[in-house]
């Protein structure tokens, strides 16, 4: 075996690739199902070709004896059932001399596209094997070969396959695991890892699936959603979950109804979330206003994709930023929060639907097709940060105006005493001041049932009790306790993950770098900066996981006498542009921002890090693995 | 909820203190006298019961009653509606609007509401005119009024049929009222809100201010609807034909069959015990 496939301290990765209805993917599920049970880490992406089912696909996966954050920068096995439409997936499958290519020499010779890359070619007749087996198929032959190239036992590829074919006939699980055990060399290809069981359990889950338990682990009990690629799966996943839960979900006739439903359910007293992506979010935006300006909590998950317009439905791209910060009519002050990795989803997804029910305002979660769509053998996602409820009127009562206390006189009316004014006139009347300030901004809510305590939300400018008014002070009184009850919070430590390394200092006179990052980029990032600090560049990392509002101070003393590169996956900068703007970053900070689809690698950081900061410590050995596949600049004013 | 508790209402304790935005003599006091006569005799507690618009004239309605309402989005009222009932099916939820904002830029939503069957009661005030915005077209004005500038011409394309789409589209409940007559609204409101499903009040409810010649003869025009044999979904062409759009009184009455009734919500510990289990679910 080649010297990446054989050490097993270090992550490997692996692709299966296959035309329509080859079971390339099937053969990846099945892969990183036995990952699992040998106690190790992993993550699979998929690419796939333009057809609606069966079209050719690749999974590519990356197993390490640690958590795996990122697809890495290159592929070390490829496993190729055959070469149709293959030249679609070049650019997912760097290559190099140090790879090695299964493939079967009865599928026709090896593309130049492929073979231009130098590396290592073993012939493996995957399709003939799997005839000698009744109901035989190459796809599993093929995970029998990689399996053991990446050291996952032959019990536990089988128990794995028993797993994933669940749904299928006995018949057709056991020739399946006659043909991985066909495949499977002997002796094994590398030191096998027998199934384990971890002391620390472990999962294994889409981002979809993880921000579908995090929105369950928030309360969320009420989903309306509209299809869309790539968020259907979290939908497709928490449907039968909330009926087990007792919540609900509504497909609805499109996103413009699906964001009015949670407004409803919200205002209800039901925490509520939908899924969507980019043209959703379009559609959205409008309804988003409303839950803003009505003080209605409300979640939206943007599974992002590329864009513009339909754009790349199937392929990922941080490009939404700019949309979820400032796509609102007026000003409408709301929440933006991006999850860090597949099990982040969950954590975000959850903190997100907290902070949105304590804030009563909107939350926009930025996921994307690479978290959302990537399944990932992960350690249990921490849970959020324990955040106060909805503030309702009955937690409230203390604080409320000691003036009316007693004017209670008939049934019925004990709540309606919440606010003086308008008795003498209508004793009958309520007159719940729903919108009325407070200390923190929170105006404490009731919700329908309860007596005494009757309002009408409005998205109209509106006074104290929600009485639609274009008076001026009203205006502001409003849109002041809009913005105050957002940055008056305390989000404590969770605004971003970070981590400064052991040795974060200054050395030979230059200073440390901060590598600055949201979302789904994490990953890469971290990756980049650990490579960085072995070879004794001080950086640290800091992921934005609360977006908006913005921490300023803390980002600044964060940053503070450091080296400065902003990463995204967006043509524009719009992170970079953002936090310029909010006057964050130092003046000399710099950006790395390409388009999508491809994944962000490590070694693009480091190739952009030696260009921008020259860092002495930083060989110029690394990083030339990946060429042209980023690109570095500055923006704005900063060139 | 406190039904046990609330003393017998009037109609007029279902007002608020706000003092409608309507102008003289306009319709929609009518169908607001209705719909609190509808309340009154049908004793709903004004806490569980909720009133959601969209944006337009009518719209304003939720604020002049001492319920619980929601003036939401142009167009977007049934959506809101539809969450609100199925995340809280104990609440009678109502729904009001016009004709814009229920037959144009709320038109798919209609025709999906009418499929959906959610018990709503929803009513719509059409006055064939965008009165709001001081006077255009709306999908149920005739095609040769030209009274608009922005439709010098006229709009020129046939008029929406609220109660022959409302029966394509599969409502259960179908009614056709007059808000010069509040004491056969109300009744028809009380039917709709009783029918355990998605039920539609069209009411003709005229504008004074943009429309003051065309509809002053409603008065006269309208008819008890007899044509009831007719109005079965297999009978829409037939519906299209034969009516005149002013005939009042329920034009359909389907089986009720309500698409969620009252579902058991998990106390606390059994749905952290359900998410466990989902945890579990994800290990090897």
């Amino acid at each position: 075996m080649t010297r990446r496939t054989s050490d097993h301290s270090q992550p490997i990765t692996v692709a299966i690739s296959g035309s329509g209805g080859s079971g390339a993917l099937t053969a990846g599920s099945i892969l990183l199902a036995a990952a699992q049970r040998c106690d190790r880490y992993g993550l699979m992406m998929r690419a796939a070709g333009p057809q609606v089912r069966g079209g050719e696909s690749v999974a590519i996966l990356r197993i390490g004896p640690t958590p795996v954050t990122n697809i890495g920068d290159r592929v070390d096995l490829l496993a190729a059932l055959d070469w149709r439409n293959i030249e679609r997936f070049v650019d997912e499958l760097p290559l190099d001399s140090d790879s090695l290519i299964l493939f079967d020499p009865d599928s026709g010779p090896i593309p130049d596209l492929i073979a231009a890359s130098g590396a290592e070619q073993r012939g493996v007749r995957f399709a003939n094997q799997a005839k000698a087996q009744p109901e035989g198929r190459a796809n599993m032959v093929a995970v029998g070969v990689a399996g053991s190239a990446i050291g996952l036992s032959l019990t536990a590829l089988s128990e794995a396959a028993g797993e994933i074919l669940a749904n299928k006939p006995v018949e057709t699980v056991r020739a399946t695991q006659a043909c991985i055990s066909a495949g499977y060399p002997k002796p094994a290809l590398a030191a096998e890892t027998a199934p384990t069981r971890p002391a620390r359990r472990r999962w294994r889950l889409s981002g979809n699936a993880a921000a579908g338990l995090g929105a369950l682990r928030a309360g969320v009990d009420f989903v309306a959603a509209y299809p869309i690629t790539p968020a259907s799966e979290m939908l497709e996943w928490l449907a039968p979950q909330l009926e087990r839960i007792g919540g609900n979900l509504v497909q609805a006739e499109d996103e413009l109804a699906a964001v009015s439903m949670l407004v409803g359910a919200s205002f209800g007293g039901v925490p509520a979330l939908t899924a969507t992506s980019g043209p959703g979010l379009s559609l959205m935006t409008e309804g988003i206003g409303l839950a803003v300006a009505s003080e209605t909590p409300i979640v939206v998950v943007d599974v992002a994709r590329g864009g513009p317009s339909t754009g790349l439905p199937t392929k990922s791209e941080q490009a939404d930023l700019d949309q979820a910060l400032y796509g609102l009519h007026g000003e409408a002050p709301h929440l933006v929060l991006a999850p860090l990795d597949v099990g982040d989803c969950a954590f975000t997804t959850e903190w997100a639907s907290r902070l949105a029910e304590r804030l009563q305002t909107a939350a926009i979660v930025l996921s994307d097709q690479a978290l959302g769509q990537t399944r990932a053998v992960i350690d249990p996602p921490a849970a959020a940060p324990p955040v106060p409820g909805r503030k309702r009127i009955d937690q409230d009562r203390a604080e409320q105006a000691p003036s009316t206390a007693g004017t209670a006189g008939t049934a019925g009316t004990a709540g309606t005493a919440g606010t003086a004014g308008t008795a003498e006139e209508s004793p009958a009347k309520t007159a719940f001041a729903r919108y009325r300030q407070s200390a923190d901004g929170i105006s404490p809510m009731s919700i329908p049932g309860e007596a005494g305590l009757t309002y009408t939300a409005d998205g109209l400018a509106h006074d104290e009790r929600g009485t639609p008014s274009s008076n001026a002070a009203h205006h502001r009184a409003q849109l002041a306790k809009l913005a105050d009850k957002l940055s008056g919070h305390d989000y404590g430590d969770a605004w971003a993950r970070r981590d400064r390394g052991d040795d974060y200092t200054h050395r030979n006179g230059s200073r440390p770098i901060s590598l600055v990052t949201w979302g789904s980029s994490w990953g890469a990032v971290q990756e980049a900066a650990m490579r960085l600090r072995e070879q004794g560049v001080a950086v640290q990392t800091i992921a934005l996981r609360l977006l908006a509002p913005l921490q300023h101070e803390a980002m600044r003393r964060a940053l503070a006498d450091s080296e400065v590169l902003v990463v995204e996956i967006n043509a524009s900068g719009q992170l970079f542009r953002y936090l310029h703007a909010e006057r964050v970053l130092p003046s000399a900070a710099r950006s790395f921002a390409r388009p999508g689809p491809l994944p962000l690698r490590p070694a693009e950081i480091l190739n952009s890090v030696r260009e921008l900061f020259g860092p002495p410590e930083l060989e110029r050995t690394e990083a030339a693995a990946i060429s042209g596949a980023g690109s570095s600049r500055r923006l704005g004013g900063q060139a | 909820m406190s039904a046990t508790t609330t003393p017998t209402l009037r109609a007029r304790d279902y007002l608020s203190d706000i003092k409608p935005i309507w102008c003289p003599g306009c319709g929609h006091f009518g169908v607001l006298s209705a719909l609190t006569k509808a309340l009154a005799y049908l004793e709903r507690p004004k806490e569980d019961t909720a009133v959601i618009s969209g944006i337009g004239c009518s719209s304003r309605l939720p604020a002049y009653l001492d319920c619980y309402g929601f003036h939401g989005l142009h167009g977007r009222a049934l959506p809101l509606a539809t969450g609100l009932k199925v995340a809280r099916p104990d609440l009678t939820v109502i729904v009001a609007g016009g004709d814009g904002d229920g037959f144009s830029i709320g038109g798919n939503h209609f025709l999906h509401a009418c499929r959906r069957n959610i018990d709503l009661c929803y009513i719509v005030m059409d006055n064939a005119v965008y009165g709001m915005t001081k006077g255009q077209a709306s999908p149920t004005t005739p095609p040769d009024w030209t009274r608009s500038p922005l439709t010098p011409n006229g709009p020129g394309i046939p008029v929406f049929r609220p109660a022959a789409i409302a029966l394509a589209a599969g409502a259960g409940f179908i009614a056709r009222g007059f808000s010069g007559d509040p004491h056969g609204l109300s009744e028809l409101i009380a039917r709709a809100i009783l029918h355990p499903g998605f039920a539609f009040v069209h009411v003709l409810s005229p504008c004074r201010t943009f429309r003051p010649d065309d509809q002053s003869d409603w008065k006269q025009g309208v008819h008890p609807f007899t044509d009831r044999a007719r109005c079965d979904a297999e009978a829409v062409p037939a519906l299209r034909v034969d009516d005149d759009g002013m005939g009042i009184g329920v034009l359909h009455e389907a089986d009720p069959k309500a698409h969620s009734g009252p579902k058991d919500t998990l106390a606390d510990a059994d749905r952290a015990a359900a998410i466990d289990r989902i945890e579990a679910e994800l290990e090897v």
